[in-house]
């Protein structure tokens, strides 16, 4: 290893003098790995808390789900973490259960599926893939995983407080979550969260910047937009959906704090709380949805996409076949990015919006499902006649593909106005986000880490137990969450404490299905501590990872097992053609790199490739600019 | 029987999974030696046969789990656009259903067909375009019909309420509803004003206006049968949301901007519960817009009754204001005349004195 490396610092060195200096210099721990400006650090250290995250979240779903699930049952065993969450009775605050629901929901959203899974993956695969150094700016980058580090302890803070986490929901309506004698959770708890959510803004503003910025100017020579390989399009659309989206929550969050702590009235009107008429009038508490839902519903896409985005990639390379329909696959990508700002009212169908507005939104929402349709056939049609090989992040992308389809169809039925005032706010709608866009996000970040760990860490995950892992998973998930379909088609409300106001013995018909889906959800996150198990094991102790360990083609795999900072040790290589060149035919290789030129393939070469052949020449004629650009 | 459908799944899970490690076993002993060209390892047939064998237990359990689930679902709509919605739901249902199985079909099966075969190679088949036209355009115009028959039906849900209409006023707070009618004379519902909430006029009934006079209020709700109801929706400190599970009905309530939804409830209470076989059967009137701590509770009953019924319970109910008397002294000295008419006739007057005087009697 060592050789490796002092020799790669060597040509190093010869290639170009004086840039890159910082590579040069000793660095100590702290600069390393704290308070890193190398977006591969920023990525693991956004990765790692995102599993830390995605643990707390998990866990305390698992505690509302014993709730649901068993209502009788005695939760005092509970007692020395919860403390006086648990009653006298042995039981669930049932304030604390909307806490629970309200910390599940925003810490998934916000602080796995967000940050841990964009903050992840934009930062560690752009450059690597576009074949740059580093982020446009290193230092916004280290700035973005602190502020998101900020506002995480911010966040982590408020669960221990003695009157609670915010619990008005993840989507904190007020007046519930402006008015702290509505309920204890809306005193201090909502006070940090918007705090912490100010500071997650901020901090995925500046990721998104970077990223942008970094598609945009630093792609290696020959690196056009059409090459790019799809992850990097979803990145790019994701940072573009955040980047527009994430002020308008801001600005949302910004007149909550105002009418909470200033006393104006943007959300606040008629209102006649514990014995006392407040003096604001004039608010609408609409005009908060509508902010919310602009970001609300981008968001779903920010995480979707570039679960996608990875999922194509990981496809492609594991069945040894290019991505069917790669202009397509940009195509409806793009579609979904546009269309994903003009549908959010979808979530306010009941909510007293005028009824042509919901017409408009039902419209527009259903368009939307088509680009989403022509991704999932695209996917299958990719592994159409290929040669599939289940790598741990194989089977998890394809798992995310069903998820994807399974929750997306309800999508139809909800998106329909008329349909969605029985089923608005039931369990049909828990079913649908959850599968749609928490399951299948989820499969995109664990399909992310298996296919990229050996790039991260130099190091292989353990195959039999990723094997393990994704079929409890799969299995669980849809365990856990085809059962609630049925739930809300019964007409069971969410985030209700118990069924018994239901009336007519109705609670009783799904006790033991509740029963079964808590039994689901326990052993599908507990499978999920062979993951933890096996990934932090992997990163000291696993098997040493070969150069190209999935023979895939895309440039990150083209830079040293443990690359350092500005990955590449010599030139950064130029790329030639687009990233699906698997099992082309006249080729022997069953994968050539972007980095390889159709000169040195003309037996595979497409006609209209052979003319590129001339095109070369001006590539690596770029070759002096790009050096000029990173001397600058 | 759930716990049957739980059961088994966690055997065929188990089973799954011992299946899986066995046979990774067993294809470990034949083949020590993996490809070294590829990521390839000797479990790669077992993943594959695991998704045909999740295939075909999915299949069972999602049929099987839709049988035993339909019993409990919402039974017949009791409302008039509840019906239709129903009937859209199910076809939508069947739609998407299908959609659901044949894609997920096509992936498992792929999966399985085209799993690793070294002497194959994978067909370089980068793009279509007549395919990719054919399944952009077929969901779209799919969608394109399920919109237009939503938008039919949403239109006609949210169009103007017949001015026959029965209007109810409903007010959510927390942790309950207060029901208003209209009253038996004028059968219109004064105006209300959150800063006259006090402990007995809870909905802040404004007595400067006429039309308040003999509206009465009640803590169930009465609906007639096949009329039109129009609900008036209001909130007065958070978020709620009025939702009639069994009549399809749906709207929030919020503080500071009135709300409504009209319907006409098609079966009486008396006919559901001969329907479905319960005698203790009633509808109910639920909170789906997560509001506090009492948020699950906060339900009243509904009762739909055939119009004479209807017509005699309201008859029998007495108005706010001769219930509480005391609120004669809000009413303007103009409209005390017309106002007095609904307190009752033995005099429980306002001042002390005169009650005194009652007593004696």
């Amino acid at each position: 290893m060592s050789t490796v490396t002092s020799h790669a610092e060597e040509v190093h060195t010869h290639a170009h003098d004086h840039d890159h200096e910082h590579e040069h210099h000793e660095l100590n721990f702290w600069t390393k790995y704290i308070f890193s400006t190398d977006h591969k650090t920023i990525a693991k250290q956004y990765l790692i808390s995102g599993i830390l995250w995605a643990f707390i979240g998990g866990s305390l779903s698992i505690i509302f789900r014993l709730q649901l699930g068993f209502p009788d049952m005695q939760l005092e065993w509970l007692r020395p973490i919860l403390g006086e969450w648990i009653d006298e009775g042995g039981k669930l605050d049932k304030e604390f259960y909307l806490a629970l629901v309200t910390m599940h929901g925003t810490i998934m959203v916000f602080f796995v599926l967000t940050a841990g899974l964009s903050g992840t993956f934009s930062n560690f695969l752009i450059p690597l893939q576009i074949g740059a150094r580093d982020m446009a700016s290193g230092f916004i980058n280290m700035l973005s995983y602190w502020f998101f580090f900020i506002s995480s302890m911010i966040m982590f803070t408020s669960l221990f407080i003695e009157t609670g986490p915010a619990s008005g929901g993840w989507v904190i309506y007020p007046p519930l979550s402006a008015l702290p004698q509505a309920m204890p959770g809306s005193g201090l708890g909502m006070t940090l969260w918007l705090t912490s959510m100010t500071f997650f803004i901020v901090s995925s503003l500046m990721g998104g910047i970077n990223y942008i910025c970094t598609i945009i100017n630093l792609r290696t020579r020959g690196m056009t937009f059409t090459k790019m390989p799809l992850t990097i399009w979803s990145f790019f659309f994701t940072a573009v959906l955040g980047l527009l989206s994430f002020p308008v929550l801001l600005s949302a969050a910004l007149l909550l704090i105002f009418d909470r702590s200033f006393g104006t009235s943007f959300y606040l009107s008629e209102i006649y709380i514990q014995g006392q008429a407040l003096p604001n009038v004039g608010g609408s508490a609409i005009l908060y949805q509508h902010l919310f839902w602009f970001l609300g519903h981008p968001e779903v896409y920010i995480v979707l996409l570039p679960a996608l985005g990875m999922t194509s990639e990981i496809i492609a390379t594991n069945s040894r076949k290019p991505i069917f329909g790669y202009r397509a696959m940009i195509g409806s990508m793009m579609g979904i990015t546009v269309l994903a700002f003009i549908v959010w009212a979808h979530h306010m169908f009941v909510t007293g919006m005028n009824p042509f507005l919901g017409s408009v939104f039902m419209f527009l929402t259903l368009i939307i499902a088509v680009p989403s349709a022509v991704k999932a056939f695209n996917y299958i049609t990719t592994l159409w006649r290929g040669n599939l090989i289940f790598t741990p992040a194989m089977l998890f992308s394809i798992g995310l593909v069903s998820l994807f389809i399974s929750g997306g169809v309800t999508g139809i039925i909800l998106g329909n106005s008329a349909l969605d005032i029985n089923l608005h706010d039931t369990y049909f709608v828990v079913a649908h986000f959850h599968l749609v866009m928490g399951a299948a996000s989820f499969f995109g970040l664990m399909a992310g880490v298996y296919h990229w760990f050996p790039k991260m860490f130099g190091r292989m995950m353990n195959k039999t137990l990723g094997y393990i892992h994704f079929w409890f998973t799969f299995v669980g998930v849809y365990l856990v969450f085809f059962p609630m379909h049925y739930i809300g088609i019964a007409g069971f409300p969410r985030r209700y404490y118990s069924f018994t106001a239901l009336g007519n013995d109705g609670a009783s018909a799904f006790t033991n299905m509740n029963a079964f889906i808590s039994i689901a959800a326990i052993i599908t996150f507990s499978a999920q501590a062979i993951f933890a198990w096996n990934f932090f094991y992997s990163i000291f102790k696993g098997k040493r990872a070969p150069l190209n360990p999935w023979n895939s083609t895309t440039l990150e795999w083209t830079t040293p097992i443990n690359p350092e900072h500005g990955n590449w040790p010599g030139e950064i290589p130029a790329v030639y053609r687009w990233p699906y060149d698997y099992s082309k035919p006249g080729s022997d290789a069953d994968f050539i790199p972007q980095n390889v030129p159709f000169s040195a393939t003309k037996s595979s070469n497409l006609p209209e490739e052979n003319a590129d052949i001339a095109k070369e020449k001006d590539i690596d004629g770029l070759l002096g600019a790009q050096n000029e650009s990173y001397n600058r | 029987m759930n716990y049957l459908i739980g059961l088994l799944s966690i055997v065929f899970f188990i089973l799954a999974i011992s299946v899986i490690v066995k046979s990774m076993k067993i294809n470990k002993n034949l083949s020590e030696s993996e490809d070294a060209d590829t990521a390839l390892d000797s479990s790669n047939n077992t993943n594959a046969y695991g998704m045909l064998i999740f295939w075909l237990l999915g299949t069972i359990a999602g049929v099987w789990s839709f049988l035993h689930s339909a019993p409990d679902f919402l039974p017949e709509a009791a409302s008039k656009h509840g019906v239709t919605t129903d009937k859209m739901f199910w076809t939508s249902m069947s739609v998407v259903t299908l959609a659901f199985f044949a894609s997920n079909t096509l992936l498992l099966f792929f999966a399985f067909k085209y799993r690793y075969n070294k002497n194959r190679k994978a067909t370089f088949y980068p793009v279509n375009h007549k395919l990719e036209l054919i399944w952009t355009v077929i969901p779209a115009i799919v969608m394109a019909i399920l919109v237009f028959t939503g938008w039919r039906t949403w239109r006609d849900i949210t169009s103007q309420a017949p001015s026959e209409a029965v209007v109810i006023e409903l007010t959510g707070h927390q942790f309950g509803w207060y029901v208003r009618y209209g009253g038996v004379d004028d059968n219109q519902l004064g105006n209300y004003n959150y800063k006259l909430i006090d402990e007995t006029n809870n909905i802040g009934i404004d007595f400067t206006d006429k039309h308040s006079f003999d509206d009465f209020t009640a803590t169930e709700l009465h609906l007639p049968k096949g009329k039109p109801v129009l609900l008036k929706i209001h909130a007065q400190d958070v978020l709620h949301s009025v939702y009639l599970p069994f009549h399809r009905v749906k709207m929030d309530a919020v503080p500071g901007m009135p709300t409504k939804f009209w319907f006409t409830p098609t079966i009486s209470t008396d006919e559901m519960r001969a329907k479905l076989g319960k005698k203790d059967f009633n509808f109910k009137l639920n909170c789906t817009e997560v509001c506090g701590r009492g948020h699950f509770g906060m339900a009243i009953t509904v009762f739909v009754d055939e119009p004479a019924d209807y017509k005699k319970w309201c008859a029998e109910q007495k108005p706010f204001l001769a219930t509480n008397p005391a609120y004669l002294a809000k009413v303007p000295a103009n409209l005390k005349a017309k106002a007095t008419k609904y307190i009752p006739a033995e005099p429980i007057a306002t001042d002390s004195t005169a009650t005194e005087a009652v007593s004696l009697n």
